[in-house]
């Protein structure tokens, strides 16, 4: 009988009251945040008292609040746990706005607290006021605004229950300053749950029950996993494997979804889509049943849409009912958690004495190789100018066997660390997938730092996005951050260019990356270590030599200058009408209605 | 696959939320940031108790683009329920419609005529106008504005679509709304 009268006594007792900025601080620690990424300013001060006041709660001075944002997504993305930023009103939560947006097209779970005027000077364009709330409507999947102070807790509780559960996004609270000095009651976790939001987790067992006989008789079938995956924890990753292993079928997955599937498995046929292998893309063209886990069918992907994948029946496996038919209709929706459906797909598969379709599947495959045998990602290093797919190659096997976390900024690096940097596990690779942000992946890279200290945090950048949050750097000193920026330097904004030449008539406007600095020196300049690899031969040695830095390391890989991204799917064309290579370009002049797509 | 070319339908859709600040915005965004249509769109609290509002929305899409804007109705924070009365059952809908007409002689004994046929109520007369007061479906207010601006100078307030399900069955219902109001209306207890 202890225990319920514990729980009487507790719901009878007054709850505790305490400042509101203290009890911000409880909510985090009942919340189990360790780390909190933040800017200070006026209207946040009392938060930052009581930080100041305690030492459970680590807080990262960053030096700009859109890398804040960035650092706990790399922190949330590599732990799986919910990431948190503390920002100011007005121009410190309006600086947040593309993290936010970035968060919440990634599905990446964040709570950011934004500082706010007091509620008495709420609409009066006090001093560093901004409607962050309406604002952030848009790029958040939910706000709040705290007007009274006996709200405070429930909301601080409700916003990470919010953020962490069902689809995940990033969650805005607003709090007025006048809200973090009044008495606010505090109580813990345990009794909030919103009365609204109920995800649905598990999925219907009549449908999982046919998915998993299609699979089974299906003689020319795909799996095509996401984001998803990852954030369904590392066992959804781990059945997801396994469920393809005893099918036998081949998997693709997405961007965001790499590291889900081991990469070293022949089953794995590299990323899809616009900048996927060919395999890939043939495969998910004439495949017989698809079965897309954790994926949206953004248009990256699909390519042309009308002809996606024509002859092929969908199964759609999601957490978010809005992801289902909206831009390819599927056949047979799932709704609820990857990992516990993949769970029940294992089960059903295993109590109805599924065998892997061998006979269907040995001729499915031998049209694979086929297309495998093309190896669309070969490239040539003839000469001593270091190519980037080298570059990234090159950093891929000297880095196997190590703790390493790879994040990347946008553009050209991205696609080919993708495709040649390879992920066995999931939650070690980083990258702005949705929204596509320049200047994503230095600070993420910080955040995963903070996470795992002792590991290999490697940002594969381009020089352009390297500058768009290279004051980071600065932070990266400060908390002794041994950060790595491996900067593929081709003094080109690498995929404008690249765009330019494909479809604008090679009129390069405003892509050339003019009066760079010298990223040595810049490191020098913060106090961190620069190096540089000019020719082939100096590659490996300034590998070898960032890898073994116990210092934030900028390493200026000067590439190739005008290599283009192969393969590719021009927009607006479809999964077989992929470009090869530099040749395949003259024949398949990009069409108008692609043009007009990005 | 082949993308057919879908016919646009017009659905009525009920939405029950938490009557919190910022929820109308919220559904309103939802509909301008992804570019659905709205034609009617009405609002009011319905539940004291519980804090419930119900929107009814009347838009109009592809079928495929309906099921989008109920799934993402569906997955805003605040959002209780969400009901297609257009494809769930039969329902009934109304809107109301105050009309004020200027005119005189002949013609503002023809609206006056028509108002009656309409089983419109006129609120106020002057000398040269009436406001009228009209409930009914979209259509059969829509053919009686046409009918008072062929006679006179017509200004319009129109509430929108309220609409719910035909049946006994009790889609969104109200929870407590009416016991609490009896408890707080009862003298004090004595202590």
């Amino acid at each position: 009988m202890t225990k319920p009268r514990s729980s009487t006594a507790r719901r009878d007792a007054a709850p505790r009251t305490m400042s509101g900025a203290a009890v911000i601080l409880e909510a985090l620690k009942d919340q189990g945040v360790e780390v909190i990424f933040g800017y200070p300013g006026g209207a946040v001060l009392p938060i930052y008292d009581e930080i100041f006041k305690q030492n459970a709660i680590r807080h990262i001075l960053v030096r700009h609040e859109q890398a804040a944002v960035h650092a706990a997504e790399g922190y949330a993305r590599s732990t799986g746990k919910v990431g948190c930023v503390l920002v100011t009103s007005g121009p410190g939560a309006t600086n947040a706005v593309t993290g936010l947006t970035d968060a919440l097209m990634d599905s990446i779970p964040l709570v950011c607290l934004t500082g706010q005027v007091p509620t008495h000077l709420i609409g009066n364009d006090a001093f560093q006021e901004a409607d962050t709330t309406g604002i952030t409507r848009p790029c958040t999947k939910h706000n709040y605004l705290v007007k009274q102070p006996e709200k405070l807790a429930e909301v601080m509780h409700e916003a990470f229950y919010v953020a962490a559960h069902g689809r995940p996004g990033p969650v805005v609270v607003d709090l007025p300053k006048d809200i973090l000095f009044a008495e606010c009651p505090y109580e813990g976790p345990e009794n909030v749950e919103p009365k609204a939001y109920r995800p649905q987790v598990k999925g219907d067992s009549a449908a999982i029950e046919r998915a998993v006989e299609l699979i089974a008789k299906a003689k020319r079938p795909i799996f095509y996993g996401g984001g998803g995956l990852i954030n369904a924890g590392p066992n959804a990753s781990k059945m997801f494997t396994d469920l393809v292993r005893k099918v036998g079928a081949p998997a693709t997955l997405t961007l965001m979804g790499l590291g889900a599937f081991p990469a070293s498995d022949k089953r794995f046929l590299g990323m899809l889509g616009m900048h996927g292998t060919y395999e890939a893309n043939m495969s998910m063209y004439e495949c017989d049943v698809m079965v897309c886990i954790g994926a949206r069918f953004d248009d990256r992907v699909t390519g042309r849409l009308d002809a996606f994948s024509p002859n092929s029946t969908k199964i759609h496996i999601d957490i978010d009912p809005s992801s289902i038919n909206k831009n390819v209709a599927v056949d047979l929706p799932i709704i609820g958690d990857a990992a516990s459906i993949l769970e029940d797909m294992l089960k059903v598969w295993k109590s109805k004495g599924y065998r892997s379709n061998d006979k269907p599947l040995a001729d499915w495959w031998g049209k694979i190789e086929a297309w495998r045998s093309k190896n669309c990602l070969a490239y040539s290093q003839t000469s001593q100018i270091i190519k980037p797919q080298h570059a990234i190659r090159r950093l891929f096997e000297k880095t196997q066997g190590m703790d390493c976390y790879i994040t990347t900024e946008v553009g050209q690096h991205q696609m080919w660390a993708a495709q040649y940097y390879n992920f066995d596990e999931p939650n070690r690779w980083m990258t702005s997938g949705g929204l596509g942000t320049m200047g994503y992946g230095f600070p993420a890279a910080m955040g995963v730092q903070i996470a795992h200290p002792d590991a290999l945090v490697v940002d594969i950048s381009g020089e352009a996005s390297f500058m768009m949050n290279m004051q980071e750097l600065s932070t990266m000193i400060q908390y002794k951050l041994p950060v790595k920026a491996f900067i593929i330097n081709n003094q080109w904004m690498g995929m404008v260019r690249q765009w330019q030449e494909l479809i604008h008539g090679a009129r390069y406007s405003e892509s050339y990356s003019e009066a760079l600095p010298d990223f040595v020196k810049l490191a020098e300049a913060f106090g961190g270590v620069g190096l540089r690899a000019t020719a082939l031969d100096e590659l490996d040695d300034v590998i070898d030599e960032m890898i073994a830095t116990p210092h934030p390391v900028l390493v200026d890989v000067c590439v190739t200058k005008d290599e283009n991204c192969f393969p590719m799917i021009p927009s607006g064309a479809a999964h077989f009408e992929m470009l090869l290579g530099p040749n395949d370009h003259a024949e398949k002049p990009t069409s108008e209605r692609g043009m007009v797509l990005v | 696959m082949t993308i057919r070319e879908e016919e646009i339908q017009r659905h009525t859709i009920a939405v029950l939320v938490s009557n919190e600040p910022g929820v109308l915005a919220r559904v309103i965004g939802l509909f301008s940031g992804r570019g659905y249509n709205i034609e009617s769109l009405t609002v009011s609290e319905v539940d004291e108790i519980n804090v419930r509002s119900r929107i009814t929305i009347v838009t109009s899409g592809t079928p495929m683009v309906i099921e989008q804007i109920k799934a993402q109705l569906s997955r805003l924070v605040p959002v209780f329920d969400v009901h297609d009365l257009t494809l769930e059952s039969p329902h009934v809908s109304r809107e109301m419609a105050l009309v004020k007409i200027r005119n005189d002689g002949e013609q503002r004994i023809e609206a006056l005529r028509i108002a009656d046929t309409f089983r419109a109520r006129a609120l106020d007369s002057t000398l040269e106008s009436f406001v009228f007061e009209l409930t009914g479906d979209t259509g059969k207010i829509d053919a009686f504005i046409d009918l008072m601006v062929a006679l006179g100078e017509v200004e319009v307030s129109r509430t929108g679509v309220v609409a719910i399900a035909r049946g006994h069955d009790l889609d969104m219902p109200v929870v407590r709304l009416n016991k609490a109001r009896r408890r707080h209306k009862k003298a004090e207890p004595v202590k």
